[in-house]
């Protein structure tokens, strides 16, 4: 195929569909790294196919890809993404309203501590980098995995939450906060930048504090 | 027992065993570079509190946390999971604790 200046991994897919392969199965929206759709394994490892250079992964010219792990295949590079949004629900990564859209707004600093550790952690895009990176995901069918746990420290740091209690139970339940090994594949491999690890022993931390009745508010 | 309590657990035993073990190993290597005999040896423990006390934490805390770490092992690469699993450790950490007990009283016990 013809190598162009930039040319991204999701360039190559996009290349090989249209003209060698037009049953080739992969999934994307965006392309600029927002939507989180076009990640696959590339030379083995979890990445974001439109942000990431051929010339920064090729290994003499050759690119091996596939789809993500530990997510079911449902063709070629497309997985099944439910298994890992049915671990966000588990993990209660959703947000419980306290206010209706009649009352005003509520006021949060920016700089309070726990709004910047929601902050570090809310620009998860759902690419599921982390959970194809993570091997604990890949062991235990039963744990929650980064992305998921991430969204739940989020949403504990979020004051403006009304069930903050239930994201903590929910995500120090089996499977939860406390399997994580702390291999860091995850802060390894998130094309954002986020430390999802943190962010777990965060949620670790504040399930003892709560054991000891020292937790939220 | 909630997940949080069992990573507690392990973790505190953890903090009790290190040290624990350290001297342990410690007390093996300058026993068998000193050439200290069984009887020395027993002479020593019997009917010390310090040892009873020494050993008997080591006992207690190896039978909290050998079967938390391997229950999570299990878990993680078996697909055994529920009250079976729990009643196998729960069996394990009787074991470990009535064999250790057992070797307790026979190194600090009076004959």
């Amino acid at each position: 195929m013809p190598q162009r200046a930039n040319q991204t991994v999701l360039d190559v897919v996009t290349w090989i569909q249209r003209h060698a392969e037009p049953a080739l199965a992969y999934r994307f929206a965006c392309r600029v790294g927002v939507c989180g759709s076009c990640a696959m394994t590339v030379n083995g490892r979890p990445r974001w196919t439109c942000r990431t250079h051929v010339s920064r992964v090729a290994r003499e010219r050759r690119l091996r890809i596939e789809p993500l792990r530990n997510l079911p295949r449902l063709k070629d590079l497309a997985v099944d993404m439910t298994p890992f949004f049915e671990k966000w629900q588990r993990a209660q990564g959703r947000f419980t309203p306290t206010r209706t859209r009649a009352e005003p707004m509520a006021a949060v600093r920016p700089d309070s501590a726990p709004r910047r550790a929601a902050d570090a952690g809310i620009e998860c895009i759902n690419c599921g980098v982390c959970h194809a990176a993570c091997d604990v995901v890949g062991w235990d069918p039963d744990y929650l995995g980064p992305a998921a746990l991430n969204r739940a420290w989020t949403l504990v740091n979020d004051v403006r939450d009304g069930d903050r209690h239930g994201v903590l139970k929910a995500a120090s339940a089996g499977g939860g906060c406390h399997s994580c090994h702390t291999h860091g594949s995850c802060v390894e491999h998130c094309p954002v930048g986020i430390n999802p690890t943190a962010g777990i022993a965060g949620l670790k931390r504040q399930s003892l504090l709560d054991l000891v009745g020292g937790g939220l508010p | 027992m909630t997940p949080v309590w069992l990573f507690l657990a392990q973790r505190l035993t953890a903090l009790i065993l290190a040290p624990l073990v350290i001297a342990h190993l410690a007390m093996i290597l300058i026993v068998a570079d000193g050439g200290l005999t069984a009887a020395e040896i027993l002479a020593r423990t019997r009917g010390s509190v310090g040892w009873g006390l020494f050993y008997g934490t080591f006992v207690l805390a190896a039978a909290i946390h050998g079967p938390i770490g391997l229950r999570n092992v299990i878990q993680e690469h078996t697909p055994w999971r529920g009250r079976s699993l729990d009643a196998a450790m729960l069996l394990l950490g009787g074991l470990l604790a009535t064999l250790g007990g057992r070797a307790v009283v026979a190194v600090v016990g009076e004959p």
